[in-house]
């Protein structure tokens, strides 16, 4: 049975008590201001609210009930101690706009996570306002543009990005007003060095990078391809999305990058919350510094202050209403401060050696392994394409007899330039064990899709729900409830 | 596991990363803690912003926040899930987000709701983007802004829209209100939309419906900004003028988001049915499975930029997941009642604020009527009487000098219904005491 939508469960009158003020006065506004109606929305009791939201959550894969090896979003255990203390009471009831001398404990953590953001990157400033991975790329590509214009040289718009870059690298570069220029990746999976060579020029702006990259191998040529870009006038770009695999090992600014983010809900452990409150915070060298969005944290003797436009009259502003996901911000402090410098190196020590370990695991029990010859970095690819063509398994269909089987599935069809494949990033915090089931799962899987394909691809079945038809959805769009509308009719 | 690799040690793993790049130690990271003492000192950093009673609203609202919203929110299966990518696996996350969806389209009297973006400034720009690229009527980037939004929303989306060349033309206001003769003077150019704040930054009620007019004759579209929990009492924005806003957006945070120090909030945004395929960000939809049972999955990604790329609708990726989660919960146990009620309870809250600062020599209530934040004028700076009141741990609103010099010596103050007549007293007396022992220079 269903869980009903939360409007269906409604009584007319029917309200968990004791939310609301008991009596306040009637409305005083002129009538022309004033709704006519009451919203429709549920009239439920405080228990059934529990119920509901409780079972719902029981619907979900999660990284507290299942293992979750989505490539490239790092699914790794988030403490619960990051939660409880990022939410005590004074933390929480701070006004954004509260005097800093009403803050200085908050601010204080912020100045630190700055500090400690910079020793893991090698840069030399941080700002903490970006409030999601994109929204860090649309401050590092927005001062890439400043920066040119500031030099007076306009010109410089253009946005190169490898083919199998993440779709948000060129969607940023558009946002920005710049244009993304694509450019193809070599057998070995690193850059095309005489591609690279080819589409720089003065129309360079800069060259967006994930390194380790979406392929799950380290960019070996990364000083090259710096000296490339540099020499051409751009500037290098780091997308953070997979700093995990190096985290402790090796500085983003050392390869020469000059604006990077990072996603704190992937490396620093906050949160993914179902989609989201993530953090994209950025670091620069000294030659972007000027750039950086505000507000930033700083230092006057013994207090805490905020850095705005006023301090920083070359900064491309503000992003966000007030300072960004402030509590996400939070968790990831507590989270450096659990592990400190040798806790942060471990990291990537069993994220690499987890990743490596599957790997092995799976290439021995018979799958093809993208880049065999390359060590992984914290994930790896597998192509199921041979296995497709000889069954008609396709890696959706794998992807949801996993479900079946107790596993979230990794990513899927992506990187786009890798056909049929599997993107699988087991994290730090997974056990041997749990690998090894992984990979009895896949291998039984592949097994029955050989034997009895119709078994795989009538996957998943064990769900709250079977495959469901997309087409419908965006063709019979229904997305507000109505009373009247039976979405099996 | 190493020797099923084939390799002696995890130093070995690293070994593709050039010799030149590799580091043996983090340097100015401290070394790790405990459990026990990490609270030790994060409940140490805690008490120092502990002990302040707030009058500050200006875009971030304190509200109660029942026990059960974050209690449900915080259950590790929505905490820790992602992105519904897997709709079988995420059912839990997918019907929350299609539940909200709802809740925010019958509160603004709009057809559509997306899942949800980082916050109200950021929803905001987006609804600037969205009204350029859906406007097919009027060919032009220029977009009109009431000097009344907020001040930071329009920052924030001037920095968001200008790599694309759009441009947010204020227009001024008089009296707390857009000011209407104002239009005239902009007959002649053509803007894709007009942007108007319900209740305004500065708490006051503006004439949407004859703003919503007068653009829609001019081919424009509505923009509406609002505070959601004053719909519960308000004209939504799908109501205004004669055919209503068409794209509606804001801060969520008064739906059980605690104020904390400014996020994470969520941004919501509203539109009409016709030009949803312009919308960004995530939308759940509901359709069945290959037996007809119903379920809920993504849908109309093709606007989005893991399918589109360069040519998305905006690069944004994620929603504010866990948050608008936190408000579905929230508006489940408020419901219609319990929001009107704390919306009453706020404006009247205020309205006794407002009276009592007002009786202060002085001081004098600006603008009426406003509906949970009222505008001060005082015969003297502000910035010293923050500082004062400060001290006595009293916050006594948002100075509005830097953004609204044409009011003077202005201070935005808000009591929402957490705030006590025992606090809102105590807030008039030490003004009084303040104000009476430095008198003006």
């Amino acid at each position: 049975m269903p869980e009903p939508i939360i409007f269906e469960l409604s009584a007319p009158g029917r309200r968990a008590g004791g939310h609301a003020p008991a009596s306040p006065p009637a409305a005083d506004f002129p009538a022309q201001y004033l709704r006519h109606d009451e919203p429709l929305l549920p009239e439920v009791s405080e228990l059934q609210v529990v119920r509901h939201f409780t079972r719902l959550s029981q619907l979900n894969y999660s990284i507290d009930t299942h293992f979750y090896p989505l490539g490239s979003c790092t699914m790794k255990y988030n403490p619960r101690v990051c939660n409880r203390l990022a939410m005590l009471p004074e933390f929480i009831e701070r006004h954004p706009l509260a005097a800093t001398e009403h803050g200085q404990g908050f601010l204080e953590c912020m100045y630190e996570l700055q500090d400690m953001l910079k020793a893991v990157t090698g840069m030399t400033a941080i700002s903490l306002t970006p409030m999601a991975g994109a929204q860090g790329e649309f401050a590092g590509v927005a001062m890439i543009r400043a920066y040119h214009d500031a030099r007076g040289e306009s010109d410089r718009r253009e946005i190169i990005v490898p083919d199998a870059s993440h779709g948000t690298n060129p969607a940023t570069a558009t946002m920005c007003g710049c244009t993304a220029v694509e450019i193809p990746t070599g057998p070995d999976g690193d850059v095309d060095l005489d591609a690279l060579r080819r589409v720089v020029g003065p129309a360079t702006a800069g060259i967006m990078l994930t390194n380790p990259s979406t392929l799950g191998v380290f960019e070996r040529q990364i000083t090259e391809i710096a000296d490339i870009v540099h020499k051409a006038g751009g500037l290098l770009y780091y997308d953070g999305a997979n700093l995990n695999a190096i985290l402790g090992r090796a500085l983003p600014a050392d390869m020469g990058f000059d604006v990077i983010h990072l996603n704190l809900h992937k490396t620093f452990s906050t949160p993914h919350g179902g989609g989201g409150p993530g953090s994209g915070v950025v670091g620069v060298n000294e030659r972007l510094a000027p750039f950086l969005p505000v507000p930033i944290v700083g230092r006057d003797g013994e207090q805490y202050v905020w850095l705005t436009e006023a301090d920083r009259p070359q900064s491309i502003g503000r992003l966000s209403a007030f300072m960004g996901n402030a509590g996400i911000l939070l968790r990831a402090y507590v989270y450096m401060r659990l592990l400190g410098a040798d806790g942060m190196r471990r990291v990537s020590e069993f994220a690499t050696l987890n990743a490596n370990y599957l790997m092995k695991r799976l290439q021995m029990a018979g799958f093809e392994v993208t880049f065999a010859e390359r060590r992984a970095s914290h994930e790896f690819i597998v192509s199921l394409q041979s296995i497709t063509k000889e069954t008609g398994i396709s890696a959706m269909d794998f992807a949801k007899a996993l479900l079946d089987r107790g596993f979230h599935a990794p990513t899927t069809y992506f990187p786009l330039l890798v056909p049929e494949c599997l993107l699988i990033e087991p994290t730090e915090t997974e056990t041997r064990q749990e690998l090894d089931a992984f990979v009895a799962a896949l291998v039984e899987i592949r097994d029955l899709a050989y034997k009895s394909p119709d078994t795989i691809q009538a996957a998943p079945i064990s769900m709250p729900v079977r495959r469901l038809d997309d087409v419908r959805a965006v063709r019979q769009l229904d997305v507000v409830w109505q009373p009247d509308n039976d979405p099996t009719e | 596991m190493l020797s099923a690799i084939g390799v002696a040690d995890t130093e070995t793993l690293f070994d593709e990363i050039p010799a030149a790049l590799r580091i043996n130690e983090l340097n100015n990271i401290p070394a790790g803690m405990g459990e026990a003492a990490i609270t030790r000192l994060m409940r140490s950093r805690a008490a120092k912003d502990a002990g302040v009673v707030s009058f500050i609203g200006a875009g971030a609202y304190e509200h109660h926040i029942p026990a059960a919203v974050w209690d449900l929110a915080t259950r590790g299966e929505f905490y820790s899930a992602y992105t519904p990518y897997q709709a079988e696996a995420s059912q839990g996350t997918l019907q929350v987000i299609y539940e909200y969806q709802s809740m925010m389209a019958n509160l603004t009297g709009l057809d559509v709701s997306n899942a949800s973006l980082y916050d109200g400034a950021t929803a905001f720009a987006e609804a600037c983007l969205m009204a350029v690229r859906s406007n097919r009527k009027v060919n032009s980037r220029k977009i009109l802004v009431s000097r009344s939004v907020n001040p930071v929303y329009r920052t924030v989306a001037r920095r968001l829209t200008e790599g694309q060349g759009i441009e947010l033309v204020e227009i001024s206001c008089r009296d707390g209100q857009t000011e209407l003769a104002a239009l005239d003077g902009l007959a002649a150019e053509e803007f894709a939309a007009v942007c108007l704040q319900q209740p305004t930054f500065l708490g006051t009620l503006d004439d949407v419906d004859t703003l919503t007019d007068w653009a829609h004759a001019k081919q424009m579209f509505v923009i509406a900004i609002c505070n959601p929990m004053s719909l519960a009492i308000l004209r939504p924005p799908g109501e205004w003028g004669a055919a209503g806003a068409d794209i509606a957006c804001g801060e969520g945070q008064p739906f059980g988001i605690p104020v904390a120090s400014g996020g994470p909030y969520f941004g919501y945004l509203v539109c009409r049915q016709q030009i949803v395929r312009q919308m960004p960000g995530r939308i759940v939809g509901r359709t069945v499975d290959i037996d007809g049972k119903p379920g809920f999955t993504l849908t109309l990604q093709a606007r989005e930029q893991h399918i589109r790329r360069s040519k998305a609708t905006s690069n944004i990726c994620t929603n504010q997941g866990l948050m608008v989660t936190a408000a579905t919960i929230y508006l489940s146990l408020l419901g219609s009642d319990g929001l009107r009620r704390i919306a009453l309870q706020c404006h009247a809250n205020t309205k006794v604020l407002a009276e009592k600062l007002g009786e202060t020599d002085g001081v004098t209530v600006m603008f009426e009527p406003f509906f949970h934040e009222a505008v001060l004028q005082f015969d003297r700076p502000v910035g010293p009487l923050i500082k004062a009141l400060g001290q006595q741990n009293i916050l006594v609103g948002y100075d509005l000098s830097a953004d609204y010099p044409e009011l003077g010596h202005a201070l935005l103050v808000c009591a929402t219904e957490m705030r006590t007549a025992a606090e809102i007293a105590a807030y008039a007396a030490a003004l009084e005491s303040v104000m009476s022992s430095s008198k003006v220079t």
